[in-house]
């Protein structure tokens, strides 16, 4: 019988417990960091400068949980993501020149500028495999990517990110069915962060909770803390150890909130002011940063230093973006048919 | 050559295909116990085990779906829909993945996957169960569709589409299943995205598709008595689509005929027409004529069903109309 496990936030004397090193540790805050630095300046080139157009949804918020999970995944370990995918991308090492150069549309990012934003998360070459713009979609998808790496005896396991509103699909249902059915070595991160674009997950889901449902198909299924990055870290860990071990199949339901609303001009004014108010005080950015201090892993001044060097990181991003140009149009017909 | 029969020339390419490469691997509803609905996949359970014939739920978006992802780990796999008119069910597998990742990933991503169906219009399934919506892809860049009307080019269409790096929608006919015809013995592949002039003639030229090949060749047949010498030209596939053939049939007869078993608007006569028009306006001597289903649903009463197919009765009749005889 499959069981819901609850992973709360994980103090931060018990870091070392789970074979967290200052190392390691310094790289989570890092990663978060430049996803922060990312998206901020994403917001930025939409908002304020107008150098960017069309949708884009903003990883605000998450990027514990992309963060936490990537770095408990292999290397070469494939993910399937989705159209909020910039964090997964850059925490799946896509480097962020190429990833802001998509964005740009220019022929220099990593989908040569025919992706955009909503596809920024795909670069095999990091094991970032694919990310689709149809919610619930990359779920049967992902089935197939674990069937394809259990029948070729594979050690690499497969990886799904994908949102509440992706819970009401048929996609999903279909892909939950088959994954559960054929044991297949698959983790399903559901970012449950609270709205489908405005629509709260009580106004759009029956059953008592998301991880009920995923319960339901006979699957192992955990409710973590999704603004700490060290609770999702552990508990992605023991997913993919099992995923590894015993291809079996994991769902996690990871609690979380967009900082922002569902694309990147939309202030999320739907929203209650205090459940707003209360979540931001779980940044988990801020949170992560403090814990830091507390147990002295790092110094403010080093804190300093990541803050700086990602956001330089990020400039050059920029930089690197404005330098290239879209791709002649007359091209576009040679990425049709592969001959 | 030998004769064999369209069911067992697919089996025989997917069994060949299967030898030939061990990543390739068939997934669908009730292909591996069950043999197959219309028996296409039988004995492949058997002799290859069922990690590499995978009976599925009846999940159509999933089994596409997983076909994508299976493609994109590096496999090749072979899905199958048991009805042509359960695809809008994994419409978005096919249209909005597959058929796209190439191109929205600028190239880094390929998609060699194989999606077989079949259609059963003739055979009394009523509306639900008798579509044939080739066309609904003609809006879907990215996709190869391929409709073989005989033994043989069913076999080499099949090992071609298998082979591709692409996505291809693999479009059977439910009622030549059971058609024998000639099939090479040796090793053969057909290449994609030509068609095959499978009747010379200087009169008209009938571009048909999948089972109307069949009844234009006896309705060319027929128009010999007439002293009528009609081309017929099987489309194989209509992505990519052979303009090329067709235009150089239609230089030469001057008359064109479309003739399939899809509804008459927007269907494959329709694209067709357009085309050669923008093509060949210069040579045509008559009004671009299509022999296709009417604007209905499919009617189930037999009778009515009867009247409602395309065949060769009504192919020699728009022939005549063309050629003013």
């Amino acid at each position: 019988m499959a069981t819901i496990t609850q992973v709360q936030e994980i103090p931060q004397d018990e870091y070392a417990k789970h074979g967290l090193t200052k190392e390691k540790l310094r790289d989570m805050l890092r990663k978060m960091l430049i996803i922060r630095k990312f998206e901020e300046k994403v917001e930025e080139l939409f908002i304020v400068k107008g150098l960017l157009i069309g949708p884009s949804h903003l990883y605000l918020g998450q990027e514990s949980i992309a963060v936490g999970a990537m770095m408990a995944l292999h290397p070469e370990d494939l993910t399937v993501t989705t159209y909020r995918g910039h964090g997964h991308a850059l925490a799946k090492d896509v480097p962020a020149n190429l990833c802001m150069a998509e964005l740009f549309g220019k022929s220099t990012g990593n989908c040569k500028g025919l992706g955009g934003s909503m596809h920024v998360a795909i670069y095999p070459k990091t094991g970032s495999l694919y990310a689709t713009a149809i919610v619930g979609s990359g779920i049967p998808i992902t089935a197939g990517v674990g069937l394809g790496l259990k029948q070729r005896g594979s050690k690499q396991i497969a990886a799904t990110f994908f949102g509440d509103g992706a819970c009401n699909t048929g996609a999903f249902h279909e892909g939950m069915n088959l994954i559960a059915l054929w044991k297949l070595p698959v983790l399903l991160f559901c970012e449950n962060n609270q709205y489908a674009m405005s629509t709260p997950v009580k106004l759009a889901v029956s059953s008592p909770s998301i991880a009920e449902r995923a319960r339901s198909y006979g699957m192992e299924t955990m409710v973590v803390s999704g603004n700490d990055v060290v609770a999702v870290y552990v508990a992605a860990k023991s997913a993919a150890e099992r995923a590894r071990r015993e291809s079996m199949p994991t769902f996690l339901e990871c609690l979380t909130y967009k900082m922002k609303g569902h694309g990147v001009y939309d202030k999320g004014e739907y929203r209650p002011k205090e459940e707003v108010a209360k979540w931001l005080e779980r940044d988990p950015i801020a949170t992560f940063k403090k814990r830091l201090l507390n147990e002295k892993i790092m110094t403010t001044i080093e804190i300093d230093d990541v803050e700086k060097s990602t956001r330089q990181e990020i400039e050059d991003s920029v930089n690197f973006a404005t330098r290239g140009s879209p791709l002649p149009f007359d091209q576009i017909m040679n990425y049709v048919y592969m001959e | 050559m030998k004769e064999l029969t369209y069911a067992d020339a697919l089996r025989e390419a997917l069994r060949e295909e299967m030898t030939r490469d061990p990543n390739v691997i068939l997934l669908g509803e009730e292909i591996g116990v069950f043999n197959g609905v219309y028996k296409v996949t039988r004995g492949l359970l058997d002799e290859f085990g069922p990690h590499r014939v995978r009976d599925t739920p009846i999940s159509e978006a999933a089994i596409a779906g997983a076909a994508v992802g299976l493609a994109l780990a590096g496999m090749k796999p072979v899905a199958e829909i048991m009805y042509m008119d359960f695809l809008p069910i994994c419409m978005d597998q096919l249209s909005t993945q597959a058929a796209k990742m190439r191109f929205m990933s600028g190239g880094q991503l390929n998609v060699p996957m194989v999606l077989r169906t079949q259609y059963s219009l003739g055979r009394q399934h009523g509306s639900q169960h008798s579509q044939f919506t080739p066309a609904w892809f003609l809006q879907v860049p990215g996709m190869k569709v391929v409709l073989p009307s005989d033994p043989s080019d069913a076999k080499g269409l099949l090992k071609s589409s298998i082979r591709d790096p692409n996505p291809v929608l693999f479009v059977e006919s439910g009622l030549l299943y059971r058609t024998k015809g000639p099939v090479p013995e040796e090793d053969y592949t057909v290449p994609l995205g030509e068609a095959s002039v499978k009747k010379k003639g200087d009169d008209v030229t009938i571009v048909a598709v999948s089972r109307m090949v069949i009844e234009s060749l006896a309705a060319a047949k027929m128009l010999e008595a007439d002293g009528i010498s009609a081309e017929v030209v099987d489309l194989r596939t209509l992505q990519p689509l052979d303009l090329n053939t067709i235009s150089e049939s239609v230089k030469r007869t001057s008359r064109l005929i479309i003739a399939s078993d899809d509804v008459k608007r927007g269907g494959i006569g329709s694209e067709i027409s357009a085309s050669v028009t923008e093509t060949c306006f210069d040579y045509l001597d008559a009004p671009i004529t299509r022999v296709a289903c009417p604007d209905t649903p499919i009617p189930f009463s037999p009778s009515l069903e009867q009247q409602y197919m395309p065949n060769a009765g009504r192919v020699i009749q728009a022939v005549k109309e063309v050629v003013g005889r």
